[in-house]
């Protein structure tokens, strides 16, 4: 009798998207308590440990990721109005951006570059496959626009959300050893690399720095993306050329 | 709070009808971003709501990437079959776009340090 019961609740709360929501939350700030308990240690990134244990959990209860994403989803919607936010701390930055345009132009497109084409060479002298390689080609941009591009390319649009958040964790994980490692310190230059190379993750990460380091990567990730949905179909014919 | 979240799914929406309207290859919320950033040169500067509730949702924005992250539990497969070639491309890439442009943009500011 309460097993039934017990199953009878189980399907009507995995039917209602508040389970999706509340498990996204709990995972999400249980993993921030870790963070902050290690003392904000990059390795031990907040996005990476939720999704590893929400995945688990979708697993172990066999549960779809579309029920899944029916209550996520809520979350998933912020999104587009915090990167309208943005522009507030860019905002903040105004000053020193109009004094670095030219300087910050440059990098972007040396960095922009280097992510598709590094990308794409890699993954084609180790294998991957051609819709695989036009999936990974724009990850470092946010997932957006990096979807965009992929299903326009002949990409799987789905494919690159996830590549582009592994390519988020990761920057953000291994930016400020790297930036140790290369003597950079100036906060601009590491948050436009982070925003470069890591996009709304990196950004995310860069904001938890300082509010100077933030709204570089900030800018980055805008610019980068921009840059990156232009860039990429036209470096596309080359890259299959080259790495053929 | 109310009028500053208005605020910018107004401007959100703007950059998607504009986008599509126009055929530009961008996101909505990208383009909103731009629109917003013009409006605050011209106005000169966000209001006090407007700081506050972008400082509220800036300030956990990596909780914002959980959901699309789980969806990485959808390429099991293809992950599965190519995972190596996948990761170390991601990983090579990541840290190669990384140094380039910290290298870069030290190097050129160091030369117009000097130089000024």
């Amino acid at each position: 009798m309460i097993r039934h019961d017990f199953s009878g609740l189980w399907v009507y709360l995995s039917a209602s998207p508040l389970l999706g929501l509340t498990l996204t939350l709990i995972a999400y700030l249980g993993a921030w308590q870790l963070h902050r308990r290690t003392g904000g240690h990059p390795l031990v990134n907040p996005v990476l440990i939720a999704v590893l244990v929400l995945v688990g959990v979708l697993w172990a209860t066999d549960t779809p990721y579309e029920t899944y994403f029916d209550g996520a989803q809520f979350v998933h919607f912020l999104l587009g109005p915090a990167t309208v936010a943005l522009a507030i701390p860019l905002y903040g930055q105004i000053q020193r951006l109009r004094a670095m345009a030219i300087p910050l132009g440059i990098t972007l497109l040396c960095g922009a570059a280097t992510a598709i084409v590094v990308a794409w060479g890699a993954g084609a002298v180790l294998g991957a496959s051609e819709a695989s390689l036009i999936s990974l080609a724009p990850k470092s941009v946010t997932t957006p626009i990096a979807m965009a591009v992929a299903e326009a390319l002949g990409g799987l649009p789905s494919l690159t959300a996830a590549l582009v958040i592994m390519t988020g964790i990761f920057g953000a994980m291994v930016a400020q050893g790297l930036f140790r490692l290369l003597g950079t310190r100036d906060p601009a230059v590491q948050g436009f690399a982070m925003g470069l190379a890591a996009h709304g993750i990196g950004t995310a990460r860069a904001f938890q720095i300082s509010a100077e380091t933030g709204a570089f990567a900030a800018l980055a990730m805008a610019t980068n993306g921009l840059l990156t949905a232009l860039l990429t179909p036209w470096l596309l014919p080359w890259l299959s050329r080259w790495f053929a | 709070m109310l009028n500053a979240i208005t605020l910018l799914l107004v401007f959100q929406l703007a950059g998607e009808v504009i986008a599509r309207g126009l055929g530009i290859p961008l996101p909505g919320p990208v383009l909103g971003m731009a629109l917003l950033f013009v409006a605050l040169i011209l106005r000169g500067g966000p209001g006090k709501n407007l700081q506050a509730t972008a400082n509220g949702l800036l300030g956990h924005l990596s909780l914002l990437f959980v959901p699309a992250g789980a969806g990485i539990m959808l390429h099991a497969d293809r992950l599965a079959s190519e995972w190596q070639a996948l990761l170390a491309a991601l990983v090579i890439s990541t840290l190669a776009a990384l140094a380039v442009s910290a290298l870069v943009l030290t190097v050129i500011l160091r030369r117009r340090g000097s130089g000024s």
